[in-house]
């Protein structure tokens, strides 16, 4: 089956390793007989709001974001639409920011965001920088750890009711006071863990592809055969030791 | 010297040397911490008593092997106080001002974060700015915010301050736009131009405008000759360049160094365009010394290699050849040296203590792939070794090749049993699992702890 994947300013926005994300689904795609077809969404190209089954949105730094971030707000609406559709999302960092109603600067500037995410960022006092661990629990009844690293300045307030991505157990979050990381909406994900996230929490790699291939079959969340995935687990494995030995506290 | 100042330094020096005596290794920063937190202004008594003044160096990639080929330049004619092992901090500072006795001029590699406090208090009569590249965000934050600071820095500089910049680099080139004096130095032959930006380049947006930078020639990540069409900036003229460069491999390289006044051939004993990135650096800065140009072309031609950047350890009928990884630039440049010749075995470290930084996600960034066909058997190592062995599965490398070992010493062994007799092992370590494997190796006797070395 084809993975019709719209990678959003990769020149741009790639400052955590984010090709490593689109890497992790390519080859996991592949090992299961799926292809993955990325194209690159770059600064005023169309964005049909049909054609893809996954968006990915990274991080860049402040300067990268600045230059995208108006161009991004007005693909705002396809991207709505593209997920209320049934079209998965991940977005890291600097893209999980610019996806929810905006971003206020120190000096009370305010930079309009795409409009998915249900939550605003304002921009903090000190940067929240380290390890981090989270529970997380996308299907009912199935929990499961992710494992990251955030460096974000902005804290991210979710709207009440809206869903986060995971309970910090170990690190600081969206605004290092709620206890939450990320969101999501419907098959929608943002995040500030990079590190970057994917390879080393196979689970969540799998879950967004059985997404996307519900998105492009128009059915049910897809089966997909488990992989040995035995270096996955032991960096996962470190890197949750990590979180415990020296991630931020909430 | 003041009575107080001497006591100070007294106590300082004693501390160093206990430090070695006990073991602890180098000591190198020690007694210059203990000074650092005793009286901070010692640093600037100790500078100014420097007849011949200061020159400070700082860059992301290339700051310790550029200061070591200006010291190896300079040492023939003047007395240094020299930070050679790299402690780059105001401590290190403080410890090189302390233990240098008789020292005429200071030589001093600064960390990018530390340019500002080192700037004022030992008012440099040189700045080497080299490049700026994205580096272990978690300690040094956005490459933005070092440049901003780094612009600051550069408007406090006294007027009769040289200051000597990379014109390759679109950030560092223009920090010196309103000075008198500036020299400045780069890199002019297209054929060592790579066909396209590397993944991490950095400075890819006009500073002016914001519109992509036409390449002529990008040498290494965004450094090269560079120009926005929309605006009108571009590279600089430039007043030293290498021109005529010939790689050889992991052997060195040759070039011709050219100024206004005249041009030299230099043979290089270190591999790859970034060494010659940092001997036109080292150049430069002595030219702004005033250093006359047989001595800067003796000073490269003898030059070994500085700590732990590139090292060459025969050991019976193997060698091991060490090449420090810390960033995206600097490890694509390393790498880039050993994609012609005999595939060899690898041995990659990676740690992840906060001088290697925590966080490993840098490593997605690094080019593996166009090596990676030409490797033998890859030993993945280091705490984040498992971290580094996906990474290398998915650019390409079969699962038949790999081999993963987080224990340093043991990588270590195994890469050599691997290693036929003849052959050259390639160990590609981060910062702290670099100092680790010296570490083993000197215990094996087969190089000299750090704080022995003379280069």
């Amino acid at each position: 089956m084809r993975i019709a994947v719209g990678h959003l300013y990769p020149e741009y926005l790639n400052i955590y390793a984010d090709r490593g994300n689109i890497a992790v689904l390519r080859r996991r795609a592949e090992l299961r007989g799926h292809r993955l077809d990325v194209q690159a969404v770059g600064l005023g190209d169309a964005l049909d709001p049909g054609v893809c089954d996954l968006l990915y949105v990274g991080g860049g730094q402040d300067r990268e974001q600045a230059l995208v971030a108006s161009d991004l707000a007005a693909k705002g609406e396809a991207i709505v639409e593209a997920v209320a559709s049934g079209a998965a999302l991940l977005a890291v960092c600097g893209g999980y920011q610019l996806l929810g109603r905006g971003y206020r600067g120190r000096d009370g500037s305010f930079m309009p965001g795409a409009g998915l995410f249900p939550h605003e960022t304002e921009a903090g006092e000190e940067r929240m920088i380290g390890d981090v661990l989270l529970d997380c629990e996308l299907v009912p009844g199935e929990r499961r750890v992710l494992a990251g690293f955030e460096n974000h300045i902005g804290r991210t307030l979710l709207d009440p009711g809206a869903e986060p991505l995971g309970r910090v157990v170990y690190g600081f979050g969206n605004d290092g006071a709620s206890g939450f990381e990320g969101c999501r909406l419907d098959r929608a994900l943002g995040t500030y863990l990079h590190g970057p996230l994917l390879p080393r929490n196979a689970w969540l790699s799998d879950w967004l592809l059985s997404q996307a291939l519900a998105h492009a079959t128009g059915g049910d969340p897809y089966a997909l055969d488990p992989l040995p995935d035995e270096l996955e687990a032991e960096a996962l494995r470190v890197a949750t030791g990590r979180a415990k030995a020296r991630g931020g506290r909430p | 010297m003041s009575v107080r100042l001497g006591l100070e330094v007294g106590v300082a020096r004693t501390v160093g040397t206990l430090s070695r005596a006990a073991g602890r290794g180098g000591g190198t920063t020690l007694p210059g911490k203990l000074l650092w937190k005793i009286d901070p202004g010692a640093v600037d008594a100790l500078a100014a008593r420097l007849r011949e003044g200061v020159a400070l160096v700082s860059a992301t990639n290339g700051k310790t092997t550029t200061t070591a080929m200006a010291a190896r330049i300079l040492g023939s004619a003047h007395r240094l106080a020299w930070n050679s092992a790299g402690a780059n901090l105001l401590s290190g500072i403080a410890s090189a001002l302390v233990s240098a006795d008789g020292a005429q001029l200071g030589l001093l590699e600064v960390d990018e974060g530390a340019l500002a406090e080192a700037v004022a208090r030992t008012r440099p009569r040189a700045v080497l700015l080299g490049n700026l590249f994205r580096d272990q965000l978690d300690r040094y934050g956005e490459l933005e915010l070092v440049a901003e600071r780094w612009r600051e820095t550069v408007a406090t500089l006294p007027e009769e301050t040289t200051l000597v910049v990379n014109a390759d680099d679109p950030v560092v080139g223009d920090l010196d736009s309103t000075r008198a004096r500036v020299l400045r130095f780069g890199l002019d032959d297209p054929r060592h131009a790579r066909s396209s930006l590397q993944h991490a380049a950095d400075s890819k947006y006009c500073l002016r405008c914001g519109a992509p930078y036409v390449y002529e020639a990008a040498y290494v990540g965004h450094l090269g000759e560079y120009r926005c069409d929309a605006c009108g900036h571009a590279r600089p003229p430039l007043d030293v360049a290498a021109t005529a460069i010939e790689l050889h491999g992991l052997q060195g390289s040759r070039f011709l160094l050219e100024t206004a006044h005249g041009s030299a051939e230099i043979g290089l004993g270190l591999p790859g365009l970034y060494n010659v990135y940092n001997a036109v650096a080292a150049a430069s800065l002595c030219f702004a010394l005033a250093t006359p140009p047989a001595a800067i072309r003796t000073g490269l031609e003898d030059f070994g290699a500085a700590f732990g950047r590139f090292e060459r350890i025969p050991l019976g009928a193997k060698t091991i050849v060490m090449l420090l990884i810390k960033n995206p630039a600097g490890a694509n440049e390393a790498l880039r040296t050993l994609e012609t010749g005999v595939p060899p075995v690898l041995v990659i470290a990676l740690n992840d203590a906060i001088a290697d930084g925590r966080d490993v996600s840098w490593i997605w960034d690094v080019d593996f792939e166009p090596l990676l066909p030409h490797a033998g058997t890859v030993v993945a190592s280091g705490e984040r070794a498992a971290e580094l062995a996906l990474r290398l599965v998915h650019g390409g490398l079969p699962e038949e090749r790999l081999e993963l070992e987080p224990a340093l010493e043991r990588a270590l062994d195994r890469g050599l049993e691997l290693t036929e007799a003849g052959g050259t092992l390639v160990v590609l370590p981060t910062y702290t699992a670099m100092l680790a494997l010296r570490g083993t190796l000197a215990d094996r006797g087969v190089v000299r702890p750090y704080w022995e070395r003379d280069t």
